[in-house]
C-alpha cells in the first residue's frame, strides 16, 4: 500500500513540476507575491500630504507647525492663503489634510486662554483619516506639555504612559508579513489540490486510475500528499524570508509553529481535494477554489480583525482555516507563545482537515461505483 | 492570417458574422447557468458577507482594568470606560492577572491604576495611569492607544473644576472629517469591495472561455471560419460585459439601499466609469486565457494574478502613498487600483472631475492595451 502511494505521489509531483507553466506557477508568484505584499500591506502612514492655512502671524502657530514638518509622517504640498483654497486640494487628493490655524491663536495662547488647532481631513478612507489625526494629535500633545512647561501653567491631574507589548513602536509589517506566510501558504495547497482531481476527470485519466488496483484511499492520500510537501516547502521558505529579510523578529520556538503548519496543510489540503471532488470541470473547481479562497482571506483577521464583525459572521469564521493558523504565526513570532497557550487553535484545524478529508474520500467512492 | 483577409476583403467587423458568434455565446451561457450565477447571485453573496464582516471600527473592546486600591478617584476613572462603547472593561485586582489575560489574548490591553494613585493625584505633580496595549496588530492597538486617550481626557475635564486646579490646555484640536463625519469604516470599505468584487467577476467570467476552447480544438475551428479575430473577440466580450454590468449595478444597489453607503455623484458617471473597469478587467482575463492556453494554469493565473493584488494594492485598505516608491509604480498596473479611487470619490465626495478624468484616462489605457495585447497573441497563436 504504502509503495503504491509513494508510486502515485512521484507521479503526483513530476505532472506538477514537468509542465514549465505550472512550475513557473509554483515558483514565482509566491516570492513575488511575498516581496511585492510584504511591502505594500501597511497601515502605517508616511509622507502624509497636508497644507497648511495660517492666519497667525505669532511665535507659537510658527512652533506648532514647525513641529508638524519636521515630523516624517507628515510633507507639505501647499500653503494655503484663503478659506476656499481647501476644498480643491482635499477634494482633488492633492492634500489629505489642511491645518488651519486662527489670526488671534498666539494671542489668546500668551493670555493663558485655549487656543484651537483646526484639521479638516479627508474622510474617504476613514481608517486613515483617523491615523492622521492621532499623529497630529501626538504632535499637538508634545506642544502643550512643552508650552505648560515653559509659561508654568499647571500640569494635568494625572497622565499615561502607554506601552505596547510585542510590538513596541507598532510596526504593522510585524503583523502583516506574518499573515502572509499563512495566506501564500494556503493560496499554493489550494490550488494545487483544487483542480488536480478536475483536471484528469475532464481529461478522462481519473477513470482509468480509478481502473487500477489503487483503493480510493490510496487515490486521495497520494493526491494529498503532494500539496502537503509542497505546501511545507514553501511555507518554510517565506518564513525565512520574513526572518531574514523583513526583520520580523521570531521569538518563538518552531514546535508550536510547524505543528500549526501541520494541521493548517491538512485542513486546506483537505478542503482543496474537497473542492475537487465535488466539481466535474475543472471550470467548476476554479469557480469552487475562488469561492473558498476569497472568504477564507477576508473573513479571516488577515487585515480586518474578527472581533470587529457582527456575531453571525464571527460564527461562520470559525470554520476558516486561515483564522487558527493567522493567531499561531502570529503569536509565535511575536508573543512567543507556547503550545499551552495555543493548544485550543490546533484542534480546530484537524476537525476541519479530517472532515474535509473524509468527504472528499466519500464522494472518490461514490463516483467509483 | 494574410491569406485569409484576402479571401474575405470589407469592412472590418461583419454585423452578422459579430451577431452569429454573440448568439453562440449567450446559449452557451444560457445553457450552463454557472455564468449567470458568477454574475448576479456571487456578488450579492460576497458584498454582503464582506461588506458586514469587513470593519475597521473597534467597539466593545476587552480591557483589564488594574485597581489595587478601590476608592472614589480609581471609581470615576472607571465609569469612562464603562460608559464607553468602545470597550468592555474587566476589573481585575492584580497586575499578575491582567498581564496573564493579556497572554492568553483574553483582553487586547491593560489600564492599572496603582496603590498610591489617590495619594498621587492630591500631590502636586500628576498621577501616573499605566496603559499596556497588545501591539501585535498595530493598527488596531493604535486604535486602541486613541479611545484610551479619549477617555482619559474627557475624565479630566470632568474632574477638573472639582480638584481646585482648573485643567488648562494650550491648544486643542478641532477635527473636521469631511465626506464621512462619523468615521464609518464601511461607508469607504464598500465601495472598494464593489471594485474587488467585480474585478474577481470579470477575470472569472472570462479567464476561462477562451481557455476552454483552445483546450477542446474548438478555437481552431472558429479560426478556419472566415470570422476575423476581433469579431471573435467582441463576440466574447459584449455578452459578458452586459452580464457584468448587470452584477455592477447589483452591487451598487445594495451598497445604497442595503449598506446606506451614501451616493453623492451622478448615476452617469458611476455606470460609464463601471463600464470601462469592466472592459478592462474582461479584457484581462482574455488575456490571461490567450496567454495560458488551458484552464489550468488559466484558472491559477486568475486568482494569483487578480484578487490579492486588488485586495492589497488597489489602497482599499492599505494606503498607497504611504507604499515604497517601487510598489507603487507596481500598483499602476491593477486596474481596480483607478476604480478604488473613483468609487470612494463618486459614493462619498461627489463627480469630482480631477479625480474621474485621470482615472479614467488611465483604465482606459489600460484597457486599450490590454485588448491589443489579446489580439496580437490570437494572430500569433495563428501563423
Amino acid at each position: 500500500m504504502l509503495r503504491r502511494i509513494i508510486a502515485l505521489m512521484i507521479k503526483e509531483i513530476i505532472a506538477i513540476v514537468a509542465d514549465p507553466k505550472s512550475r513557473m506557477v509554483l515558483i514565482g508568484p509566491p516570492i513575488i507575491q511575498l516581496m511585492v505584499f510584504g511591502y505594500a500591506a501597511t497601515f502605517d502612514l508616511e509622507h502624509v500630504p497636508y497644507a497648511v492655512y495660517n492666519e497667525d502671524r505669532g511665535q507659537a502657530s510658527r512652533d506648532l507647525l514647525a513641529r508638524l514638518e519636521g515630523s516624517p509622517n507628515f510633507n507639505l504640498v501647499a500653503r494655503v492663503a484663503r478659506d476656499g483654497e481647501v476644498r480643491p486640494l482635499i477634494d482633488d487628493r492633492k492634500a489629505m489634510a489642511v491645518v488651519h490655524v486662527g489670526p488671534l491663536f498666539t494671542e489668546e495662547l500668551l493670555r493663558g486662554r485655549t487656543g484651537s488647532l483646526q484639521v479638516v481631513v479627508d474622510g474617504r478612507n476613514s481608517n486613515t483619516a483617523m491615523i492622521v489625526l492621532n499623529y497630529i494629535r501626538t504632535i499637538v500633545a508634545d506642544f502643550n506639555q512643552g508650552w505648560s512647561q515653559a509659561h508654568g501653567q499647571g500640569s494635568a491631574p494625572a497622565d499615561l504612559r502607554i506601552r505596547f507589548w510585542f510590538n513596541p513602536n507598532l510596526d504593522s509589517r510585524w503583523f502583516i508579513i506574518p499573515g502572509l506566510v499563512a495566506l501564500l501558504t494556503l493560496v499554493v495547497s489550494l490550488l494545487l489540490t483544487a483542480l488536480s482531481v478536475a483536471r484528469e476527470r475532464e481529461a478522462g485519466t481519473f477513470d482509468q486510475m480509478l481502473a487500477t488496483p489503487l483503493r480510493p484511499v490510496e487515490i486521495l492520500v497520494g493526491k494529498a500528499l503532494p500539496g502537503f510537501v509542497i505546501g511545507a516547502i514553501e511555507a518554510t521558505f517565506i518564513l525565512v524570508m520574513a526572518m531574514i529579510w523583513f526583520q520580523v523578529p521570531f521569538r518563538g520556538t518552531f514546535f508550536p509553529l510547524y505543528l500549526g503548519l501541520f494541521m493548517f496543510l491538512l485542513s486546506s489540503v483537505g478542503a482543496g481535494l474537497m473542492i475537487s471532488s465535488l466539481s466535474v470541470t475543472q471550470q467548476q473547481a476554479l469557480l469552487g477554489t475562488f469561492l473558498f479562497l476569497v472568504p477564507a482571506i477576508i473573513l479571516s483577521g488577515f487585515a480586518t480583525p474578527i472581533a470587529n464583525m457582527p456575531q453571525a459572521v464571527q460564527y461562520l469564521t470559525y470554520l476558516n482555516p486561515l483564522r487558527y493558523f493567522l493567531i499561531i504565526v502570529r503569536s509565535v513570532f511575536l508573543e512567543a507563545s507556547s503550545f499551552e497557550i495555543l493548544w485550543n487553535l490546533y484542534w480546530p484545524m484537524a476537525v476541519i482537515g479530517t472532515a474535509t478529508l473524509i468527504i472528499a474520500g466519500w464522494l472518490f467512492r461514490r463516483r467509483m461505483y | 492570417m494574410r491569406t485569409m483577409k484576402r479571401a474575405h476583403p470589407g469592412h472590418a467587423l461583419n454585423r452578422m458574422r459579430l451577431m452569429g458568434l454573440m448568439k453562440k455565446e449567450a446559449y452557451q451561457i444560457v445553457r450552463d447557468p454557472s455564468s449567470i450565477a458568477i454574475a448576479f447571485v456571487l456578488p450579492v453573496i460576497l458584498l454582503i458577507l464582506f461588506g458586514y464582516g469587513v470593519s475597521l471600527d473597534a467597539e466593545h473592546v476587552p480591557v483589564a482594568i488594574v485597581v489595587e486600591h478601590p476608592g472614589s478617584e480609581t471609581a470615576s476613572f472607571v465609569a469612562g470606560f464603562r460608559e464607553s462603547r468602545y470597550f468592555r472593561p474587566v476589573i481585575m485586582r492584580t497586575i499578575q492577572a491582567a498581564e496573564n489575560a493579556l497572554m492568553h489574548r483574553d483582553v487586547d490591553g491593560i489600564v492599572w491604576l496603582r496603590g498610591n494613585f489617590a495619594r498621587d493625584m492630591r500631590a502636586p505633580g500628576p498621577a501616573s495611569i499605566g496603559v499596556i496595549v497588545n501591539g501585535v496588530n498595530a493598527n488596531q492597538a493604535r486604535i486602541i492607544e486613541g479611545y484610551v486617550t479619549g477617555v482619559w481626557s474627557k475624565w479630566q475635564e470632568r474632574i477638573a473644576p472639582g480638584q481646585g486646579r482648573p485643567l488648562k490646555v494650550p491648544v486643542t484640536v478641532e477635527q473636521r472629517i469631511w465626506f464621512n463625519p462619523e468615521m464609518r469604516s464601511r461607508n469607504f470599505l464598500v465601495p472598494g469591495l464593489i471594485a474587488i468584487i467585480m474585478t474577481l467577476i470579470g477575470a472569472l467570467l472570462t479567464a476561462m472561455v477562451v481557455a476552454r476552447e483552445w483546450e477542446r480544438g474548438t478555437m481552431e475551428a472558429l479560426m478556419v471560419t472566415p470570422v476575423r479575430t476581433q469579431e471573435i473577440l467582441l463576440g466574447k466580450i459584449i455578452p459578458y460585459f452586459v452580464l457584468g454590468m448587470g452584477g455592477m449595478a447589483l452591487s451598487v444597489g445594495m451598497a445604497v439601499w442595503v449598506f446606506d453607503v451614501p451616493f453623492r455623484g451622478s448615476y452617469l458617471v458611476l455606470f460609464a466609469t463601471a463600464g470601462l473597469f469592466l472592459l478592462t478587467s474582461l479584457a484581462m482575463g482574455l488575456f490571461i486565457s490567450v496567454v495560458a492556453k488551458n484552464q489550468f494554469v488559466a484558472g491559477q493565473i486568475a486568482i494569483i494574478a487578480t484578487f490579492l493584488p486588488a485586495f492589497i494594492l488597489s489602497g482599499f485598505l492599505f494606503d498607497i502613498g504611504s507604499m515604497p516608491k517601487a510598489v507603487q509604480l507596481i500598483t499602476h498596473i491593477i486596474a481596480a487600483r483607478y476604480f478604488v479611487s473613483i468609487l470612494q470619490t463618486l459614493f462619498l465626495a461627489g463627480d469630482v472631475w480631477a479625480v474621474v478624468a485621470w482615472n479614467s484616462l488611465a483604465l482606459g489605457i489600460m484597457c486599450i492595451f490590454f485588448l491589443l495585447l489579446v489580439r496580437k497573441r490570437m494572430k500569433k497563436r495563428l501563423e
